[in-house]
């Protein structure tokens, strides 16, 4: 089981990957071309003006002392004010984060529940027809594009047999879920597609190894011995896969929230962007940027659950 | 240390385990190898019976096809007898039945052979679980008992511990403990102590016929290495390409070897006292499974081969009481004596 010195050692190390965050969050805002003031009034605004703006927002501190600010005003919990939208971008982003990250851990879910079963069969049936038709399956699905993957499920199981609705996000909690069932199926495809090579080649792998033969040598039944010998060691590289990946999938998220129109914040983060509207951009890069610090967290975790030579 | 409950329930009634012709061959890509071929042997009850040979002379895969665990594509065939039943023809749920609890195996490399993931407790446990019918809380108390049996300090404490967290003899004795979770009658031992310093391996192997002796069980120990087999076995099997060339006493065979390859391993052995001599090797390197030369196997690294040799495979013959070997010119090769 998990070795508490490893938990803090591993959440120790948080606070340098979250100082790192807002350095790069601050400057990367910093660096896009055009600035706020302009991208909302166009030409039409005077040096007066735009010297007054300026001076309201902050943005004529010198860079260090805006950085400080910024640290201060994020540890006390305040993202800022929208320019555009003029309300707290926490509040923004408390509205559309929630239907990314549901759409994100039921992509997860789902892609697991996909890729677990189908690994075992296409090792246990190495090379023979069956493998090949998974193995061919999911190559042809992790080469399609997100969005026409989303538009092929939308077109038969909504537009035809009018099973899912064709976008929106519902509700109540399992009117979320109904609403983003087809959205999840669409990311979990990839995720699947990867999360079942790597297990596969895992599985085999595992297979070979001696223990698994000692196992059988002990007489256990077969179920025992692939999921308590084989499956659990094959896991292992495959949750640390599963880490960057998600995270490639959240940026997935943006595509399929626009195909599925879900108010999440992929929307939201192209729109801050032609806007120039630095705080939320700040503020969603700081969130994801975070959500994504956890979710690598927790596979950590898991991965050291899984295998007590990680917390040594 | 405690005493095993079936040591009496069990005394006294051993099996034996009677293999004939005993094939197992590999079918990769078209041409069939055979790794083992029409092997037979018996191990009488109490018997430490050492399997010897090179590397790919088909030792393991010997010891493995008696429980069926030849890795795929294997083929297996002959008869396995073991207290009436034949281990080949039995289905699966009975196999298992069989598997790890009237016969048991450890391998060569503890590191390898033992789950790195699951705590010792788990892979003893659930060899328990399998072939006892004893509570979660007994079968933590029988693990402690194992642990201690086979010599693990402090067993108690090193209950929740990993492989990786024991020395490599130790690792060793953890493998045997979870071996004799099931009270094997039959221990088929595949290089034990190769993996380990020579001094640990002397306490394994005396581990194993202290074991022998206390719970009764028979013993089929694959090795490579002569001295083991001087050491710990009653009776040997000598194997060459995947056959038996000759089988007997270990104190007969030691004293007059009658097939050349078994004489060319007792040369290349070191012996002690105080004549110095020069160390023998056999010259050449064991023929591939896939390219067996015709006639006897051995012929091309024999220094006694005549014509007969080269067209004939001399088949497994009984030539004096409890010896076969399998060589044309044995009585030539006896009367040359130790090289």
């Amino acid at each position: 089981m998990l070795n508490l010195g490893f938990v803090v050692r591993r959440l120790l190390q948080m606070i340098p990957t979250f100082v790192f965050i807002l350095v790069v969050t601050f400057v990367i805002v910093r660096l896009l071309p055009g600035d706020p003031l302009s991208a909302q009034a166009g030409d039409r605004v005077t040096d007066a003006q735009v010297a007054h703006a300026q001076a309201e927002l902050g943005l004529d501190q010198p860079m260090l002392v805006q950085f400080f600010l910024f640290v201060k005003h994020v540890l006390s919990g305040d993202l800022g004010r929208s320019y555009v939208v003029q309300i707290p971008v926490w509040r923004l982003i408390g509205q559309r984060l929630p239907p990314t990250l549901i759409l994100t851990a039921m992509s997860t879910i789902l892609g697991i529940l996909i890729a677990v079963p189908l690994a075992f069969v296409a090792a246990l049936r190495r090379d023979r027809v069956s493998d090949a038709a998974i193995r061919g399956t999911f190559q042809v699905g992790l080469s399609m594009p997100v969005f026409y993957i989303g538009l092929v499920l939308l077109t038969v199981f909504s537009a035809q047999l009018r099973w899912f609705p064709v976008g929106g996000y519902g509700d109540s909690m399992a009117d979320h879920v109904y609403h983003l069932f087809l959205p999840s199926l669409t990311l979990a495809v990839s995720l699947a597609a990867v999360l079942m090579r790597n297990l596969r080649t895992a599985i085999i792998d595992v297979l070979n190894a001696e223990y698994v033969d000692f196992a059988r040598a002990k007489g256990l039944m077969p179920r025992v011995i692939m999921i308590r010998h084989v499956l659990r060691n094959a896991l292992i590289s495959s949750v640390a896969l599963l880490g960057p990946t998600i995270g490639t999938l959240l940026g997935g998220a943006v595509i399929t929230e626009s195909v599925f129109a879900i108010p999440g914040v992929g929307r939201l983060m192209i729109d801050s962007i032609y806007g120039r509207d630095y705080p939320v951009i700040q503020g969603l890069t700081l969130s994801l940027a975070v959500v994504v610090s956890l979710i690598f967290l927790a596979t950590d975790l898991i991965q050291a659950a899984l295998d007590p030579r990680v917390a040594q | 240390m405690s005493a095993i409950p079936a040591e009496r329930a069990r005394a006294g009634q051993g099996a034996t385990l009677s293999v004939r012709d005993l094939t197992t061959s590999f079918d990769t890509s078209g041409s069939p190898v055979t790794a083992v071929d029409r092997v037979s042997f018996d191990v009488e009850p109490g018997q430490v019976l050492g399997l010897v040979g090179e590397s790919g002379s088909g030792k393991s895969v010997t010891l493995r096809s008696l429980l069926r665990l030849a890795r795929a594509p294997a083929e297996t065939t002959g008869s396995v007898l073991w207290d009436g039943r034949d281990i080949l023809a039995l289905p699966e749920a009975k196999l298992r039945a069989i598997r790890g609890n009237e016969i048991a195996m450890i391998f060569q490399e503890p590191m390898t052979a033992l789950n790195p993931v699951l705590t010792v407790q788990r892979q003893i446990d659930e060899s328990l679980r399998a072939h006892t019918r004893l509570s979660a809380r007994d079968r933590r108390v029988r693990a402690i008992e194992l642990l201690d049996l086979v010599g693990i300090p402090a067993a108690a404490g090193r209950l929740d511990d990993y492989p990786h967290q024991f020395s490599g003899g130790m690792r060793q004795r953890v493998m045997i403990a979870i071996a004799l979770a099931g009270e094997p009658r039959l221990l088929l031992a595949d290089e034990p102590t190769t993996a380990l310093d020579v001094t640990i391996q002397d306490q394994i192997l005396k581990l194993i016929l202290d074991l022998r002796e206390r719970l009764g069980m028979s013993v089929i120990l694959v090795t490579h290495d002569l001295g083991v087999v001087a050491q710990t076995c009653d009776r040997v099997a000598v194997m060459y390409a995947g056959r038996i060339v000759e089988t007997g006493e270990v104190g007969e065979i030691f004293r007059e070897p009658h097939h050349p390859y078994t004489r060319g391993l007792l040369g290349s052995v070191p012996r002690g006292g105080t004549e110095r001599r020069p160390l023998l090797s056999i010259e050449g390197t064991p023929p591939s499974l896939a390219a067996m030369p015709s006639g006897c196997a051995f012929h091309p690294r024999c220094s006694f081969r005549t014509d007969i040799c080269f067209a004939v495979s001399p088949p497994l013959e009984p030539f004096a009481p409890g010896r076969q070997v399998a060589c044309h010119h044995h009585q030539r090769v006896a009367e040359a004596g130790l090289p």
